[in-house]
């Protein structure tokens, strides 16, 4: 069972760690400064944060102590944009994308034969490679150059996003990354070629017409059964949908109480039909249902869901769970979130109760457990 | 040589002690800056050479206008001075 995870904010990034009074905060890193993006790599033991500076732009750090010290590593850019043509524009809004890294949004390992191998995906949509444990990356190309890149649209944000890549661990080659809004795309070949994969999709906010196109879904968050790897779940703008062939098609599953909205989700590392997500009013409000923060899971696949809410605040809580607010450890018992209202729980029955570990954070970016390798 | 001195802000972040460099145009001068100080061009510079967004760089007391390019012209004795663009209420 894990015992520490790791907590990203917007002023800062925090270490839980269990202790025999329970679970505590025991060390603060780049207290003020906005950490979107965190990650643990199980491989090496190597911690990773993205710094996210208003004025000086993107940084990476990297800690090979467990957080004692940090070193700035290498950043994602983007290349020179063709002169010799039009300036990308986003399809809905008719603004220039730009090819700058805008926001590293998304930080993931290789495969367990891939030491050193990290991915990186950022607004406006760049995925990015590095082979040197974050010394250096390489955008990759064959999806930036990919026409429909150019459909992709920004969600909540103005320009589209990589938020999620998760590499299949019996193939490393085999990646799938979401995209807001851009679908699930998919490479077999460690990224020479790809595919959008979104098939069943819906997004009931395009003309009807549309609701179906692959290319132009909105999954908040996709994950991926370490055990079961064709299981996939993506919390979608739309609702919740689940994949058991390896993303190539997507089930709709409905009807789950209280709400089918939400941004976070995680599932169970060894059965693909346990997950948890944490519903929300749909986009236009984005606060829990009747102000009362719940977690939903479910164990059969879909096909029901409980409201875990033993311990969770039921009043007046306007905590919003970001999509990579929540985390799992490695023996599906253990589960962590954070919210925007700096509030963070933990718990240990894999979400029948939780306990409150702080109620005064910053708003929670990402919440990352230290697991074995 | 132009004397080159930075914002307080960006020093918690990137030591940028304040230096002097020769070049005719902001660019030269930077160019010859970053060279020296490689950890800090990424702070005041895009990955295209171009002003950060939220920079603002100024030549005895002028915002440069050639933000891509930084060809606004620098004396032997301009003071170049680098800071954030200041926002909010």
């Amino acid at each position: 069972m894990s015992t520490r995870f790791y907590v990203a904010t917007r002023k800062g990034l925090f270490t839980i760690t269990k202790q025999p009074a329970g679970w505590r905060i025991s060390d603060a890193a780049f207290l003020a400064q906005n950490v979107p993006m965190l990650l643990h790599d199980a491989r090496d033991r190597a911690l990773y944060a993205a710094l996210h500076h208003g004025h000086f732009g993107s940084k990476l750090h990297k800690s090979t102590n467990g957080g004692k010290s940090w070193e700035e590593i290498g950043v994602p850019t983007y290349p020179e944009p063709p002169k010799d043509q039009e300036p990308d524009k986003c399809p809905f809004r008719g603004i220039p994308i730009p090819w700058r890294t805008e926001l590293i949004w998304e930080l993931e390992k290789g495969g367990r034969d891939e030491p050193g191998v990290l991915w990186c995906g950022t607004v406006p949509g760049g995925l990015f490679r590095s082979e040197d444990g974050g010394k250096s990356w390489d955008i990759i190309k064959s999806l930036w150059y990919n026409p429909r890149r150019k459909e992709w649209t920004g969600g909540g944000l103005d320009y589209a996003g990589i938020h999620t890549v998760c590499v299949d661990p019996r193939n490393s080659k085999h990646v799938a990354v979401g995209v807001s809004c851009g679908g699930v795309w998919v490479t077999k070949d460690g990224g020479e070629t790809w595919a959008c994969q979104a098939k069943g999709m819906r997004a009931a906010y395009m003309p009807p017409e549309q609701a179906y196109e692959e290319n132009a879904q909105d999954p908040h968050r996709m994950v991926r059964c370490p055990a079961q790897p064709d299981v996939m779940w993506v919390q979608h703008h739309n609702g919740i949908f689940r994949s058991t062939d390896g993303s190539k098609t997507w089930q709709e599953i409905e009807n789950v109480q209280p709400s089918v909205f939400g941004f976070a989700c995680v599932v169970h590392p060894t059965n693909g039909d346990v997950a948890w997500f944490v519903p929300a009013v749909k986009d236009e409000e984005r606060i829990p249902v009747n102000a009362k923060v719940v977690v939903t899971r479910t164990r059969d696949g879909g096909k029901t869901f409980e409201q875990l809410s033993k311990g969770l605040p039921q009043e007046h809580a306007y905590d919003l769970v970001f999509r990579h607010a929540m985390d799992i450890d490695e023996t599906g018992r253990v589960l962590a979130f954070g919210s925007t209202t700096g509030s963070l729980w933990v718990s240990e029955d894999d979400g029948d109760s939780w306990q409150t570990v702080a109620e005064h954070l910053p708003p929670v970016y990402c919440v990352r457990f230290e697991k074995p390798s | 040589m132009a004397r080159v001195s930075f914002t307080q802000n960006i020093q918690r972040h990137v030591a940028c002690p304040e230096t002097r460099a020769p070049g005719n145009t902001v660019r030269e001068v930077l160019e010859h800056v970053f060279r020296e100080n490689a950890p800090a061009r990424g702070y005041v510079l895009d990955e295209h050479g171009e002003v950060r967004r939220h920079m603002i760089v100024f030549v005895d007391g002028v915002a440069i206008k050639d933000r891509r390019d930084l060809s606004d012209p620098v004396g032997p004795e301009s003071h170049v001075y680098i800071m954030q663009a200041l926002s909010g209420g």
